[in-house]
């Protein structure tokens, strides 16, 4: 791995983010963008030519616009400015906020604003995600991005009443995290005597994958304001340390239809490499929030087990005892996660935005019930890509 | 490649993908697209910042990036001709039988050119500088084909 320490420390000192929904007919696609842009620089106090450099990603192909970092000039406040556009799927928010921690930590910018969005409801993304896969080999063959692997995984591991009681136990938790979120896309107000009702009458997708268990395609923008630690104190009083981050990825699975499916997933990889280099040996007793990109409640549970390094049924058990809610042991998406909005190209980058609110401590309604210090954040897209944030309270950080 | 490489064998695969989407205009360019259709009239809005007025309307000045939804004015439909190229082949989404002209037209009193048809002039012969009036369409229309084109004073 070419891993260095930074050269220097870099803090969050600014993040805004637009209501999600599944329609924003109200605005285009630079005033919507516009409004997390304005939130940002005033929740920092600062004005846009306190911005060194201006990042923005969205998913390629999926408002079937060409270059709409030029367009959206009109809201981002690129104008004038070193700007970038970066697009890596799903994970396109997380490699954002990568590459920002990376721009300031160098000392190429002091201050850096990174903008994530998506407009889905302008859009085809099937239409944009079928151009992912090999023309010959794949992609006669490619479902988009349904899939049942993890329910598959989890019923063959952990038989189908246990496997599919936990997905649905996640996906009802879950609910009950976006009903306190106002910005929440889809906040049903599920209950728990819904749970074997819905496991049954909920529409199949593909296999075991129901409609409720699968999150939706929103429109909404993230933006958020990164400061080199000097410029961050004085911007503000409660920066939020991104500590470290990492990202591993195969798209190969897909792309040359290789023969084999990773055994290791990018997920687990990620959290291995990422922990032994910051002295984290116990990830669960560690963290106080993880915020993750879960697509769906089967791969919500099933990504507990790689992300915490966990072995058996351990990431079960977490979900069965509810220990996974926002006043449980391990709170994950207190916000509702990706289940409750999926504005895809700032879907990641709400994941970090939302366990940096946690840590400041004015998340709003569904801030979580005890002091948050250490948060996890990570993205997810494409067939197999991983970025995973570690964000600290203090500077003074320490392994556990 | 190799001058002598045997083609032959070499599979390909023709393309196509279907890329549907819908653009939405938002509540500021939505009001110029009625105002235009229902009182035949070219809306802009200014920045009272920077004072510059911007037509097409948009909510945000990127220049002072501030707000400025509200500030409509209203301009003629007069205007000097920027800058222009002359389309000269036929395809589905051309407005026009070639070959014509796509002129970027500043109205009196704008600061920003608006992308439209130059009509009524040899196409030869245009030239930047050229004063040109809108005229509106016959019967109403919900794009920016509301004015039908532009054609010299």
């Amino acid at each position: 791995m070419g891993y260095r320490k930074k050269n220097r420390h870099v803090g969050i000192v600014g993040i805004g983010t637009t209501k999600f929904s599944s329609h924003r007919e109200e605005v285009n696609q630079p005033e919507m963008i516009h409004e997390a842009v304005r939130q940002a620089l005033d929740d920092a106090g600062l004005a846009i030519d306190d911005i060194d450099c201006v990042l923005h990603g969205n998913m390629e192909l999926f408002e079937m616009v060409h270059q709409p970092d030029l367009w959206h000039t009109l809201g981002s406040g690129a104008l004038g400015r070193d700007a970038l556009r970066l697009t890596t799927g799903g994970t396109t928010g997380g490699t954002l906020v990568g590459a920002a921690d990376n721009l300031v930590a160098s000392g190429m910018y002091d201050t850096v604003m990174a903008i994530g969005f998506e407009k889905l409801q302008e859009g085809h993304t099937t239409g944009g995600i079928t151009n992912m896969a090999d023309p010959l080999w794949a992609r006669k063959l490619q479902s988009g991005a349904l899939t049942d692997q993890a329910a598959c995984k989890l019923i063959a591991e952990f038989g189908e009443e246990r496997a599919r009681r936990a997905a649905m136990t996640y996906r009802i938790i879950m609910d009950q995290h976006a009903c306190k979120n106002p910005n929440s896309h889809r906040a049903f107000g599920l209950s728990w005597d819904q749970i074997d009702d819905l496991m049954k009458t909920s529409p199949p997708l593909i296999g075991d994958l129901r409609l409720i268990h699968m999150c939706s395609q929103s429109d909404g923008a993230c933006a958020i304001i990164f400061a080199a630690e000097k410029k961050a104190k004085d911007i503000t009083n409660w920066p939020v340390w991104i500590r470290d981050h990492i990202t591993v990825h195969r798209e190969e699975t897909l792309n040359l239809c290789n023969n084999y499916y990773p055994t290791a997933t990018t997920h687990r990889f990620a959290a291995a490499q990422l922990y032994a280099r910051n002295g984290i040996a116990d990830p669960l007793a560690y963290f106080d929030v993880f915020e993750m990109y879960d697509p769906s409640a089967w791969w919500g549970v099933d990504w507990l087990r790689d992300f915490f390094l966990l072995e058996g049924d351990a990431h079960l058990r977490l979900v069965e005892e509810r220990q996974i809610a926002i006043d449980g042991r391990m709170p994950i998406n207190p916000s509702g996660g990706v289940l409750a909005a999926n504005p895809i190209g700032a879907t990641a980058m709400v994941r970090v935005a939302e366990a940096a609110k946690q840590i400041r401590g004015n998340a709003g309604p569904h801030q979580i019930p005890k002091p948050v210090r250490h948060a996890l954040a990570s993205s997810f897209g494409g067939t197999m890509w991983t970025v995973l944030f570690m964000l600290e309270k203090e500077l003074n950080w320490q392994g556990v | 490649m190799h001058p002598n490489f045997d083609l032959s064998d070499c599979y390909t695969i023709q393309g196509k993908l279907a890329l549907p989407y819908t653009y939405f205009a938002g509540s500021v360019g939505s009001i110029f697209l009625t105002t235009l259709r229902d009182r035949r009239k070219i809306m802009g809005i200014k920045c009272h910042t920077c004072g510059k007025v911007f037509v097409p309307p948009r909510q945000t000045c990127e220049r002072c990036l501030e707000d400025i939804r509200d500030q409509w004015v209203e301009l003629g439909d007069t205007g000097t001709l920027e800058n222009f190229t002359v389309v000269r082949y036929a395809d589905r989404h051309l407005p026009r039988r070639p070959p014509f002209v796509l002129g970027l037209i500043r109205l009196d009193g704008a600061d920003t050119p608006l992308l439209h048809l130059v009509a009524g002039v040899v196409v030869d012969r245009v030239a930047e500088g050229l004063r040109v009036r809108a005229v509106f369409a016959a019967q109403p229309e919900n794009t920016i084909l509301g004015i039908d084109h532009f054609q010299p004073l």
